[in-house]
């Protein structure tokens, strides 16, 4: 029996925990939107938690204790000790926002993560749940701030200038006077950085690796999960294997080849390289989604006359469409976002893919912002693709393996 | 005209079967042969040989041509060189013609040879590194400026026989010598081992965690898979810049916010310190991928029946109980399968470290000495037998892939 299973000590601790949580939570979220000095205080914010973490199991109502807690969150704002510490010249506003927020996320939360914890001696059951759900309440808040925090600074910061921020790191608020000023970055990209032909290079050479891929891995892939012939068991491993070669190891001799036959530099050159990357991928992706198609439908197409390109023309890949939809998808973010075959071959910058565009950016002589707003120009049409296509694009993910 | 025994043997069915599947993946194959086992191969021999970087362009003889006039008397120049330092051009010359302008007065050098207007040179044998400079006086008709453009516009033809380094008979161990070399080699191997097994593990845990968390049906979940895929969908140069710029020393912001909240005195070098660097970039590594893990987790868990856990219920089994006896041995399979490609994957990682520190500041993985030795110190030899190296480590790990997980996943 561990005293950490009695009701006063159990509610007290996920109290204190949620707090801080909360409280580093909102002072991050506070300095990054305002810039304002917003803290959280460690021993402030573990010993108000505590109270209200014991206060909800003597409460008889425990609707009350969002009202609790905005009085004590008042009261720590009017002394000036509390679970977050605030600057001397942050604005009234930003502290009732602060104080809002933190009443907001802390009370309905811990009111949730504690609703069978009561006085006295708890069951195992009953003190799991409430770990369970305060770890739960912690993971939503720590992967979201992991994910949204790299992607909110790299969209702010391509909206900043480069003194505003060497001010002021955190204050990533707009200055909306600006208007579309706060587009410079991008228009100058455009204007006289070539982004456009990039774009547009970047767009072809990625439509046309998946076009190249599908037009050798349909045929392969039917080959390795419909005929039977000898070394099929062979080759669907060797698939697998050359999926595991590292690129670097392929870059080398291949920048070395196409230094000598002069293909280095070329559009060219990285069409044909980029479809040799993607169909062991497309080819491993196909052949297990044809294995599930149903043999049936193909045999009457034999029996009533069909050869077997007609078969695969007119009934496997009509069947296929969704995982064609997503071995493309796939493939196009694989070509889109590579990185080191275009940084190796590509040295024209009129040849230049997008991701070669942005590597240029990478200088200390081009402002951060900039930088940045290559990040943006990247990696917007590929959340694009993604968000409006998910579907497809998680089953394609799931079923192309873990290529990375 | 019919048969009328049965067939034995493969029957032409069955042979025009295999047939078609050989035509099918012929294309493939070629492609394939061409782009991933040659290379593969001459890998291994670019390993064997002392090639830099400057040597992929074959030893040429140079000869540079002018007219100067030294004194009064006008000369000839002849300027001729091999463009190699190290390697010998085998029966090198030159042979020009000589404009109607121009008249030999002085003595051409030995190897030298004039038939009318036609200078014929042959040097034999150009020691690597050769350069010469032979003076000839001559007299000019009319004056100087024509007199030069007319020589100059006939330029000499040098010819001369070289061996290239990547097709001679020349093989050394130099390249492996160099790379296993000291305690160099022994760091890299240590980074990389950190870096495979730290990020391996902790992206599958961390994955695991938001898998766990997930794996229930509440409003914005649909959302929120989506938005925790993002960090593995965005281009890595997108990402890998941002990480760069929030870290920076001076101004990035998560510096500032550290400051600000009390946590460190100073600003800290993430990115440039070590051995913070090879942290950080491990970090990086798990929080690029746990999205991947996640997603498979996550497919496997919403596989497992739920009747289980309601009879575990009735037991009173508690959520950690639950979690432990009963998800867990579920788990076990694909997180086998994703342990071992994640850890082959993260081996061969390249852009990442690349990106964010460029392999300073003790984060030089394997893969990253490749780029290392052969476009920064410009020794494609040593770059080569580094992946020589990597390419062994990977046929091992692919035997334990193909041992333990082709049962598993039925491959």
């Amino acid at each position: 029996m561990s005293i950490l299973r009695i009701g006063q000590v159990t509610a007290p601790i996920i109290g204190a925990l949620w707090s801080f949580v909360v409280a580093v939570t909102v002072a991050i979220a506070m300095s990054f939107s305002t810039g304002a000095e917003f803290a959280p205080s460690g021993l402030g914010a573990l010993i108000v938690g505590a109270i209200l973490g014991m206060l909800v199991i003597y409460l008889p109502n425990r609707s009350l204790v969002a009202a609790v807690t905005l009085a004590v969150m008042i009261l720590c704002a009017l002394i000036g000790y509390g679970p977050i510490r605030v600057g001397e010249n942050v604005s009234t506003i930003a502290n009732v926002v602060g104080v809002l927020i933190f009443t907001g996320g802390f009370a309905p939360a811990l009111v949730a993560m504690l609703p069978e914890v009561h006085q006295g001696e708890l069951t195992r059951h009953e003190f799991e749940d409430a770990v369970i759900k305060f770890l739960t309440g912690f993971g939503y808040v720590f992967f979201t701030a992991i994910v949204v925090i790299p992607f909110y600074v790299m969209v702010m910061t391509s909206l900043k200038s480069q003194q505003a921020l060497l001010q002021n790191p955190l204050d990533f608020s707009l200055d909306w006077e600006k208007g579309l000023g706060l587009f410079r970055s991008y228009s100058e990209l455009f204007a006289d950085f070539g982004f456009g032909s990039y774009l547009w290079t970047s767009f072809y050479v990625s439509v046309l690796t998946v076009f190249i891929t599908l037009a050798f891995s349909i045929p392969g892939a039917y080959a390795v999960a419909r005929l039977r012939f000898q070394g099929q068991k062979a080759f669907s491993r060797s698939i697998l294997l050359i999926y595991m070669v590292p690129m670097i190891v392929l870059a080398l001799p291949i920048y070395i080849a196409f230094s000598m036959i002069g293909l280095r530099n070329s559009i060219l050159g990285i069409v044909m390289i980029y479809p040799v990357t993607t169909i062991p991928v497309a080819l491993y992706m196909l052949q297990g989604y044809f294995r599930g198609l149903p043999a049936e439908v193909e045999e009457a197409g034999l029996m009533d006359g069909l050869g077997r390109l007609a078969v695969i023309w007119k009934i496997t890949l009509p069947l296929s469409l969704p995982a064609l939809a997503s071995v493309s998808l796939y493939v196009f973010m694989i070509a889109w976002n590579e990185f080191l075959l275009a940084f190796m071959l590509l040295d024209d910058p009129s040849k230049f893919t997008l991701t070669r565009g942005v590597t240029m950016l990478n200088s200390s002589e081009i402002p951060r912002q900039h930088l940045m707003a290559g990040a943006v120009i990247a990696t917007v049409p590929v959340m694009a693709l993604f968000l409006g296509l998910e579907r497809f694009m998680t089953k394609g993910l799931t079923a192309g393996s873990v290529k990375g | 005209m019919s048969m009328s025994s049965p067939p034995t043997g493969r029957g032409a069915l069955a042979k025009g079967e295999a047939r078609l599947a050989w035509s099918l993946l012929a294309p493939t194959i070629a492609i394939i042969t061409l782009v991933v086992v040659l290379p593969l191969l001459s890998i291994f021999w670019i390993s064997f040989k002392p090639v830099k970087l400057a040597d992929l362009r074959p030893a040429q003889v140079v000869v540079k041509e002018s007219l100067r006039t030294r004194g009064d008397i006008p000369q000839l120049d002849y300027r001729i060189r091999n463009s190699s330092r190290d390697n010998i051009i085998a029966n090198a010359g030159f042979s020009d013609t000589l404009p109607d302008s121009v008249t030999l007065l002085g003595e051409l050098p030995p190897q030298c040879q004039l038939t009318g207007r036609d200078i014929n040179c042959d040097f034999g044998d150009l020691e690597g590194g050769f350069s010469e400079r032979y003076r000839i006086d001559v007299s000019i008709a009319g004056d100087m400026d024509t007199a030069e453009e007319a020589l100059e516009g006939s330029e000499p033809k040098a010819f001369g026989k070289a061996d290239h380094i990547l097709t001679n008979s020349k093989f050394s161990l130099e390249n492996f010598v160099r790379v296993f070399d000291g305690d160099e080699f022994m760091n890299v191997l240590w980074v990389t081992l950190f870096y495979t097994v730290v990020g391996t593990i902790g992206a599958l845990v961390v994955g695991l965690f938001a898998a766990l968390l997930l794996n229930k049906s509440f409003k914005g979940q649909g959302l929120l898979r989506g938005l925790y895929l993002f960090p593995y969908v965005a281009p890595v140069i997108a990402v890998a810049f941002t990480w760069v710029t929030l870290f920076d020393p001076f101004s990035g912001s998560a510096n500032a916010l550290l400051i600000q909240m009390g946590v460190s005195e100073g600003a800290i070098n993430f990115f440039g310190e070590r051995p913070l660097a090879l942290i950080t970039v491990t970090v990086f590594e798990i929080w690029r991928y746990f999205p991947l893990s996640f997603l498979f987790i996550l497919a496997r868990m919403q596989s497992i029946d739920t009747d289980m856990y309601e009879a575990a219920d009735m037991d009173g089994a508690s959520p950690f109980q639950k979690f432990w006896y009963l998800s867990m041995p579920q788990l076990l399979g694909i997180l086998s399968v994703l342990f071992l490609l994640r850890f082959i994957w993260t081996f061969n990682k390249f852009d990442d470290i690349f990106l964010l520190t460029g392999g300073n500041a003790g984060t030089r993985t394997l893969t990253v000495n490749v780029y290392e030795q052969a476009f920064a110190i410009s020794n494609i030899g040593a770059g080569a037998a580094v992946a020589v190296v990597i390419f062994c480590c990977l046929l091992t790990f692919s035997f334990f892939f193909f041992r333990y997980i082709s049962q598993e996943e039925g491959l």
